[in-house]
């Protein structure tokens, strides 16, 4: 697989653009003709929704290569901003009266700021984090997913404004999210992610992860890069708890318990370290199992574990291990065995059997 | 081997701080600039009243027995370790309480005893990862993939594939780091290490497992970057042939102290040098 048939840039980009408009358009035509139902387009949010959510712990777990523990207090934060900023907007009222063009600025400004507060708390619990390592990392996020929880549960007004409710959660909360909305935003997230991964700042990161006294000889600002990608992580968390709070219409602090976080965790892990397709593969596959496991009642949890465990025990590296998929590279070997050209034979062959 | 070894022997002047360096950067400033540089591990000095110049395009060589603390000179170069005393000069700048990354900003690449390549990671990534401060666009370049962005990535990469060349690696670009073989592991280090454009580049036991040929093939290759980049390279190393052979000033360190400095001839016949470590060693061999 030499530089000879590599499809140019642009056109890579044209390619995958076009594949996400058709995976679009299927599921849109799907759902036109009631194929999927409304209860399964339901999952399939969650699935849009678990997906930022395992994709951007990515980042800090399989690319910065640190193991923070605290994914859901940031995904607590984003829904509670998101949350509070959309019942104070009219949005509620726009897409009740169908304006929904109206609503959509809102909407936007809501996600953004759930992302920035989000990622602010990233920078707060970053920059005194990330000096630790190892163990002590994830015990301190650990623990900083535990206050936001149980602040959220304990205050019901700030400053005397009636903003958070306490335990008894944050009720009415515009429903924003609708399939498409969290289509839109999980291609953002892939694409942002993608994007900064492959750049010198991506790089940067990943040179973390591999060694980080060799990184520093590089002149890499290895704490700039760190925090760098805990407030990235933070961002889209806090996309995705947004995204949630518009979901249910309703945010109970008990949802962002430390489980959630080790939820997300196992979706990154099963997907593979540093995987951003695993990470979508694997909160695809789980969503879906434990909805359909519903039925089973009280054994669902023991067969969603030994699945687990089997997964593990198979693939320890995880489903995609460390391995990217690319479209763009899987038609290029594609090309080349339908159409060889004179003295590639060989090449070719190395490049199919991979 | 014999006919690297033998090159056009360089005349060493003095110059203040105990140093002696080649007489062609004898006019110019030094690049390197150490004087009574020390650290303590706890009661232990691991380095002390170290004073060490090294000229503009000079070859030195850091040599002594093994726990000497050559390395820790080299971790004290870097600021891996802020030395307890002393003062280090990089082209008349202090580094004083200067990062690693700074320090490699400001000129001083090195590559390290015990491999640390970004194994997973392609052998032209790491290279770009050398390259990462040469290229200039930020994050919002990068997310929107604008022109900076582009222009950035296909100079750094055809850069890349020069420094590559140099030991005639650029057909393994796309090979993972961590699949080389341990001599292409160790020259890769080098190529990693002058992308970032360093004026000072410390080679720490570049030779360490590489067979006859592979060394020689490495002695011609230090000159040749020395030459083509005009740049300083310290080394530390073992194998005498090599330092021997193109060191143009070696120093010797034992138990964290100078002991000798001088050309190759004069090392050679220093009493003390051989009762600390060459002496040895030829009775071994």
């Amino acid at each position: 697989m030499k530089t000879n048939n590599r499809i140019p840039m642009p056109v890579r980009y044209l390619i995958n653009l076009v594949v996400i408009v058709a995976v679009w358009g299927v599921f849109f035509a799907l759902m036109k003709g009631g194929v999927i139902t409304d209860y399964w387009s339901g999952i399939f949010v969650t699935v849009g929704i678990n997906i930022i959510l395992a994709v951007s712990l990515n980042i800090s777990t399989g690319y910065l290569g640190q193991l923070p523990l605290g994914h859901a207090g940031f995904m607590a934060v984003g829904a509670y901003t998101g949350g509070i900023f959309m019942k104070a907007t009219p949005v509620g009222s726009l897409l009740k009266s169908g304006n929904v063009g109206a609503a959509i600025p809102y909407i936007i400004i809501a996600l953004v700021l759930s992302g920035l507060v989000a990622g602010l708390f990233g920078l707060i619990i970053g920059i005194p984090a990330l000096r630790l390592k190892g163990d002590y990392l994830a015990i301190i996020t650990l623990g900083f997913g535990e206050i936001i929880r149980v602040v959220l549960t304990n205050i019901d007004s700030v400053l005397g404004f009636k903003f958070t409710y306490g335990a008894s959660g944050l009720k009415q909360v515009p429903k924003i999210s609708s399939f498409n909305l969290v289509f839109i935003c999980v291609v953002l997230t892939c694409v942002i992610i993608h994007m900064v991964m492959k750049s010198r700042h991506g790089r940067a990161i990943l040179s973390i992860r591999e060694n980080e006294i060799a990184s520093e000889s590089c002149g890499i600002k290895t704490t700039y890069y760190k925090v760098l990608a805990f407030v990235l992580s933070a961002f889209f968390a806090g996309v995705a708890g947004c995204l949630y709070a518009g979901y249910l219409g309703s945010v109970f602090p008990s949802t962002f318990k430390f489980m959630k976080s080790i939820e997300i965790l196992v979706m990154v892990v099963l997907g593979g370290m540093g995987s951003m397709m695993g990470s979508v593969v694997a909160a695809t596959v789980l969503t879906v199992v434990s909805e359909l496991l519903r039925s089973v009642g009280d054994m669902r949890m023991v067969i969603y574990s030994l699945l687990l465990v089997v997964m593990m025990i198979f693939r320890p590296k995880g489903l995609m291990g460390s391995y990217d998929f690319s479209l763009s590279r899987w038609l290029e070997k594609l090309v080349a065995l339908i159409a060889p050209r004179k003295g590639e034979a060989k090449t070719e062959k190395g490049g199919a059997e991979q | 081997m014999s006919n690297v070894t033998e090159r056009p022997k360089t005349k060493l002047v003095p110059v203040p701080s105990h140093s002696v360096i080649p007489e062609r950067d004898a006019d110019k400033r030094p690049i390197l600039e150490c004087s009574h540089l020390g650290i303590d591990f706890g009661g232990l000095k691991a380095v002390d009243d170290f004073n060490l110049t090294i000229g503009r395009t000079e070859i030195a060589g850091l040599i002594g027995p093994n726990g000497a603390g050559k390395t820790t000179v080299f971790n004290l170069l870097t600021k891996v370790y802020q030395p307890t005393r002393g003062t280090i000069l990089l082209d008349g700048m202090d580094t004083s309480g200067k990062t690693t990354a700074q320090i490699n900003r400001m000129g001083i690449a090195r590559t390290f005893q015990n491999i640390r390549l970004f194994s997973k990671l392609s052998v032209l990534d790491n290279v770009l990862i050398g390259l990462h401060n040469e290229m200039d666009y930020n994050l919002a370049g990068a997310i929107l993939r604008l022109p900076t962005y582009w222009r950035g990535e296909r100079i750094a990469r055809r850069r890349a594939l020069e420094l590559l060349s140099i030991f005639d690696m650029q057909d393994l670009a796309d090979h993972e780091a961590g699949s080389l073989p341990y001599g292409a592991q160790r020259r890769l280090e080098i190529v990693r290490a002058l992308a970032t454009n360093p004026s000072l580049l410390l080679l720490d036991e570049p030779a360490a497992g590489m067979n006859p040929s592979e060394t020689a093939e490495l002695m011609e290759n230090i000159v040749k970057i020395r030459d083509t980049f005009h740049i300083a390279v310290m080394l530390i190393e073992h194998d005498m042939n090599l330092v021997m052979g193109i060191c143009e000033g070696i120093c010797v360190l034992n138990f964290g102290q100078v002991i000798a400095k001088g050309t190759a001839e004069e090392i050679q016949s220093n009493p003390v040098v051989i009762e600390a470590y060459l002496g040895k060693k030829k009775e071994e061999g």
